[in-house]
């Protein structure tokens, strides 16, 4: 994936007059919603699961290193291979090097986000790979050319019929001259088309939902099994997964998938839960011959040791951008990169560079909505609070923000001075406003009277008034 | 790659105020996290789950009944009376006109039967263990999957069930599979579809006993 | 008890009627009201944006202010839930100067609560002698609900108000798009969301929005009146105090009457 635009303003406009966009968003983020909120009121142990997914993260994180090295030994035991990327480069070298080694032609793909962070799939076909994503959603922005506009439903902003027309573009090549209009043509057109990559691949490469430092276990969860078909069916099986994806135990990742669904989808389980254990055994007749895992690191550890620890607790079930009020009107590729909503302001940033992605943490409103159905209890909004804070530390902070921001505070610490300018600005304002009872226009204020009338004062500050009621003491 | 693994470990470390070696054993979580309780007989649970999910269930009083229950139901989907096995299922007796045939899945296999390791009835879902008789690629390949289940192997919760493969004192195999029902997809404008990869059906023949 | 009000700028400046309603609820319960004047802002521009530096300085002087009061009590949300969340962790530092101002921040805290919080939950208050006669419908201010739990208690003293039937619309717990500086540093998303607001608001019936926060009312009834849009929107505090029927917000004076 390239480097994150700072084209949010831009990008945001255009995605406001989407009416189409707009309509797509608020069906699929208030679907999760209604089906999240009705998972959560028919567990009664919800509450008591998402403080025990936050413990057990916490342990892990406070014990990475030893988790780690648990997890590596045992993978190394059943078979597999661990490698350890500290940066997205290393990554992507690794897996090229995997890749070119057995002499990859077709790769196919479950879906990874942790892969489309470290810009994988450009690397791989660069590299002379032919590349195939496999989950539907992910499919069908691999043939627009998009990055993807929500993690658990890449592909939320097609209509049906763009999907046709994208079908149209790739797979009359292959056979199929059919128009297409309804979904479950379509469905079936790309079953019979990926069928055959999947048979044909040489690479699987799937993400790791959670690995098991008991028994050196990847954990993928799919509703379409595509995952499965990626990772069996290939000669070798890659599993991409950022570091802090270890639990400790088969039943500490059962807690985790409790909560996973429901929080992403509002399902109770999605259809397929695969733990996947080295390589294809002796005797077996079917799996893959090598099992690879790529450990990211790229700023994780880092991360571990400041004050968006927590971050690293995100499980990316996507419930933040659901229920985030910015996410829903403006939709995924208005962030820019990988990761959008509030999860994706936080990691795009930190991932990136502070110095990146200046609108993401600001374009917020703190209302708190992403906390409050985050699974693991991410303080989402004091993390991009310290975004901010850091922002400003650094002078990036825009300037008429700075410099109105400051000159507020300057009088706003002197308390009589504020009364006595404000004793003054005040009454002046509600002369102005009066008559009509609001201000339709006010210097410098464009952002608010745009679109909005400003309702006048109501005449004397409150001070003022107090001031006099008492009867002129204070 | 051991100079990006000694350059994670080394900033992990460094992150958590550690120099070098991890400290003595770590005292682990006291277990297990909450279990989300359910009241009433486990195989009703898990046939009620199944079906919720878009699978079928057909119960069955033996073994014995299963060749002919696969036979009529490829009948009921207008399937070809052909099935690619576990070998697991070697010596179950299967009627005239199924030809059945054993191993891993090849891509024109459109029916297969697969025995299972256990079922679990607190979201729904059977639980395959691959191995050299039960080849995982029968759970994903075919159109139609039909799985043997016995009333004694659906457990209560996933801890349960973690708990019976440990008891096995067997090694994890290369893939365990807990599947809830067939295939799925909402990519395209939010409509659930079936069959997305994965197996169009899930058919269970829950066997008493 | 012995009150410090926190009249908060918005009050201040905009609508000092919320800030008399306040001090009138409050001495009917039976508390002395007094109002320190070295009080401008909480200081929550300068923490949302990062300049932490002003924030701190801006706690220290209300930290100072309101000293040796029994409770602090103030008519919005975000502003106490500044005073009781967000002010001990400006001294985390490890000099020993943040570490006293520290205890004091976390002792402000304790006694720092919301309007109708403090009335409902710490002085039981359960009758109220007012009246309003009308429809209306409740916004729940994000801060106030997620940072101080304030849901059920302003609805219960508005059940106690003659003649006011409370409708609940839908999405009562969406952000209304103020956001503080959000609103005019990205006013098009602002916008989206405060019209999806105002349409909750029309298909409620009510002709009278109330709330909490002054900035959210503000942000609402601006966009209402531009839009020509004739629904009353006043602060909680006002109907509660029975001062419903003065000029609502954006409305002029000459307006008013209930609705």
């Amino acid at each position: 994936m390239h480097a994150p635009t700072n084209t949010f303003p831009q990008r945001v406009t255009v995605a406001l007059h989407d009416k189409r966009l707009q309509a797509a968003l608020n069906h699929a983020s208030g679907g999760f919603v209604a089906k999240r909120a009705a998972q959560v009121a028919a567990l009664p142990e919800y509450e008591a699961l998402r403080e025990r997914a936050r413990e057990v993260k916490e342990h892990v994180l406070a014990n990475l290193d030893t988790y780690l090295e648990r997890y590596e030994a045992e993978v190394t035991r059943q078979g597999g291979h661990v490698h350890w990327a500290s940066t997205a480069e290393e990554a992507r070298e690794i897996i090229l090097g995997i890749c070119k080694r057995v002499g990859a032609k077709t790769i196919t793909k479950g879906k990874s986000m942790v892969s489309e962070e470290i810009g994988l799939n450009d690397a791989l076909e660069a590299a002379g790979h032919k590349v195939v994503e496999t989950d539907l959603g992910e499919y069908i922005i691999q043939l627009a050319h998009e990055p993807p506009s929500h993690i658990i439903v890449p592909a939320v902003h097609k209509t049906r019929a763009q999907v046709a027309d994208l079908f149209d573009t790739a797979h009359r090549p292959l056979g199929y001259t059919k128009h297409l209009t309804e979904v479950s043509e379509m469905v079936n057109e790309a079953r019979q088309v990926l069928r055959r990559h999947y048979f044909e691949a040489d690479v699987g490469i799937t993400g790791g939902n959670f690995l098991v430092a008991e028994t050196g276990s990847s954990i993928i969860v799919t509703n379409e099994g595509n995952g499965d078909l990626t990772q069996t069916l290939a000669r070798v099986h890659i599993v991409t997964s950022g570091i802090e994806r270890v639990v400790p135990t088969l039943d500490d990742a059962t807690t985790f998938l409790r909560l996973l669904a429901r929080s992403a989808t509002g399902q109770e389980t999605e259809t397929y839960t695969t733990v996947s254990t080295g390589p294809r055994r002796e005797g077996d007749h079917d799996g893959p011959r090598e099992y690879h895992v790529v450990l990211v690191d790229n700023g994780r550890s880092k991360m571990l040791g400041g004050p968006f620890r927590e971050m690293l607790r995100c499980i990316r079930c996507g419930a933040c951008l659901n229920h985030c009020p910015v996410y829903t009107a403006v939709g995924g590729h208005a962030y820019g990169w990988v990761y959008p909503g509030p999860m994706g302001s936080v990691l795009t940033p930190l991932i990136n560079g502070i110095d990146t992605a200046y609108d993401l943490p600001n374009a917020c409103t703190l209302n708190g909505r992403c906390q409050t159905v985050c699974p693991v209890k991410i303080p989402l909004p004091g993390l991009l609070r310290e975004i901010r804070r850091q922002q400003f530390e650094r002078g990036l902070t825009h300037w008429p923000v700075k410099l109105a921001l400051q000159s507020w505070a300057w009088v706003a610490k002197r308390a009589p001075l504020y009364h006595l300018l404000m004793g003054i600005g005040i009454p002046l304002m509600h002369r102005l406003g009066r008559r009509r009872g609001v201000l339709r226009w006010l210097p410098l204020a464009a952002g608010w009277t745009d679109t909005r009338d400003l309702p006048a004062p109501q005449g004397q500050t409150f001070q003022q008034a107090w001031k006099q009621r008492k009867g002129g003491g204070s | 790659m051991s100079n990006g693994r000694e350059q994670v470990l080394a900033q992990i470390r460094q992150s958590l105020g550690r120099s070098g070696l991890a400290p003595a054993p770590i005292t682990p979580l006291p277990g297990p996290g909450p279990i989300p309780a359910f009241s009433g007989d486990v195989v009703e649970r898990f046939v009620a789950k199944m079906l919720e999910k878009a699978a079928t269930v057909e119960r069955l009083a033996a073994m014995d009944e299963v060749g002919a229950a696969v036979a009529r139901y490829l009948v009921d989907i207008a399937a070809p009376a052909q099935v690619r096995a576990s070998g697991a299922l070697r010596t179950l007796a299967w009627p005239e006109g199924l030809q059945v045939h054993y191993g891993a899945a090849v891509r024109e296999d459109l029916s297969s039967v697969t025995p299972c390791f256990a079922a679990v009835a607190e979201a729904g879902g059977i639980v395959t263990l691959s191995g050299a008789e039960t080849p995982s690629t029968l759970n994903f390949v075919p159109d139609n999957h039909v799985v043997v289940v016995h009333e004694a192997q659906v457990v209560a919760h996933f801890e349960d069930l973690w708990a019976k493969w440990r008891a096995t004192g067997r090694p994890m195999p290369r893939t365990v599979n807990v599947i809830s029902g067939p295939s799925r997809t909402a990519d395209i404008e939010q409509t659930i579809q079936l069959g997305a990869h994965g197996p169009r059906r899930l058919h269970i023949l829950l066997v008493a006993g | 008890m012995r009150v410090g009000l926190f009249v908060t700028c918005l009050a201040d400046l905009m609508r000092p009627s919320v800030a008399f309603a306040a001090v009138k609820l409050l001495e009917d319960a039976g508390c002395t009201v007094e109002v320190p004047a070295a009080q401008t802002c909480c200081g929550q521009p300068a923490l949302n944006s990062g300049d932490s530096v002003d924030a701190r300085q801006i706690a220290m002087q209300v930290i100072t202010a309101f000293e040796g009061f029994d409770a602090v009590v103030g008519p919005s949300g975000s502003c106490m839930g500044t005073l009781r969340h967000d002010y001990p962790a400006l001294f985390s530092g490890t000099s020993a100067e943040d570490a006293a101002w520290r205890v004091r921040a976390e002792d402000l805290s304790r006694r720092s609560h919301e309007l109708t919080s403090f009335l409902v939950d710490v002085l039981k208050v359960s009758a109220l002698a007012a009246r309003y006669d009308g429809t209306a419908t409740y916004h729940d201010s994000c801060a106030g609900l997620r940072e101080l739990g304030i849901k059920r208690q302003p609805r219960q003293l508005l059940a106690g108000v003659q003649g006011l039937k409370l409708i609940e619309m839908e999405g009562t717990e969406e952000c209304c798009g103020f956001g503080g500086t959000f609103c005019v540093k990205y006013p098009e998303i602002s916008t989206k969301m405060v019209d999806d607001k105002i349409a909750h608001v029309q298909a409620s019936g009510a002709t009278t929005l109330l709330g909490g926060d002054l900035g959210c009312l503000l942000n609402i009834a601006g966009r209402m009146k531009r839009q020509g849009i004739a629904v009353r929107v006043l602060h909680t505090a006002e109907v509660l105090a029975g001062m419903g029927a003065a000029p609502a917000i954006g409305e002029a004076q000459g307006e008013g009457g209930t609705a």
